[in-house]
């Protein structure tokens, strides 16, 4: 439980999921919206973890 | 159909509406007959709070001369009920040399702020916005 990138998926995860069903009324939509939020989430977080990559802590 | 929502938006069951969703994630929504949502809110929302709490992330006490720690407390009160049973079992003490510390804080704020913006669709949906 203590792995970082895990522990940001299921962040995301449940944070897609929520915005997704407040923000969409349909189904379909919502499973669209939801699965873009997420995508969006891990790919910046990925991006943003590599870009302070070189900076020291 | 909205506007016979408006109509009926009575302020006491308005109040009623928004301090039910509060205490429990997701209540507003199913009184107000959108289940699906409702049903995914009572579930999700309390298991972020839950994974906080098991993730070792504190509960924030209400410090006024530490206004990012008030503001802390604040969000974990948006959960409702699930904040006062954890609290009323000792959980949420939090432990700050926890590698997953941090997360556990990220996954309770979120977890009631997430909540408080339930709250606001429930009244949009009472009074008929949507």
């Amino acid at each position: 439980m203590a792995s970082h990138f895990l522990l940001l998926v299921l962040f995301a995860l449940l944070v897609s999921v929520v915005f997704a069903v407040l923000m969409k009324d349909e189904p379909r939509e919502q499973v669209r919206f939801g699965g873009l939020l997420f995508a969006g989430f891990v790919a910046s977080a990925l991006v943003l973890g590599w870009l302070m990559y070189p900076f020291p802590l | 159909m909205r506007a016979t929502a408006a109509e009926q938006a009575q302020p006491a069951s308005l109040v009623l509406t928004c301090l039910a969703g509060w205490a429990i994630p997701g209540a507003a929504h199913l009184w107000l007959g959108r289940r699906v949502k409702g049903l995914v809110f009572l579930v999700v929302l309390p298991l972020m709070f839950a994974l906080g709490i098991l993730l070792q992330g504190r509960l924030f006490p209400f410090e006024l001369s530490q206004p990012l720690v008030g503001l802390a407390a604040v969000a974990d009160l948006g959960i409702g009920l699930p904040y006062f049973v954890a609290t009323s079992l000792g959980y949420g003490a939090g432990q700050v040399v926890a590698v997953t510390y941090e997360y556990g804080n990220m996954f309770l704020i979120v977890a009631g702020l997430l909540n408080a913006l339930v709250i606001l669709d429930a009244y949009d949906v009472a009074v008929g916005r949507k």
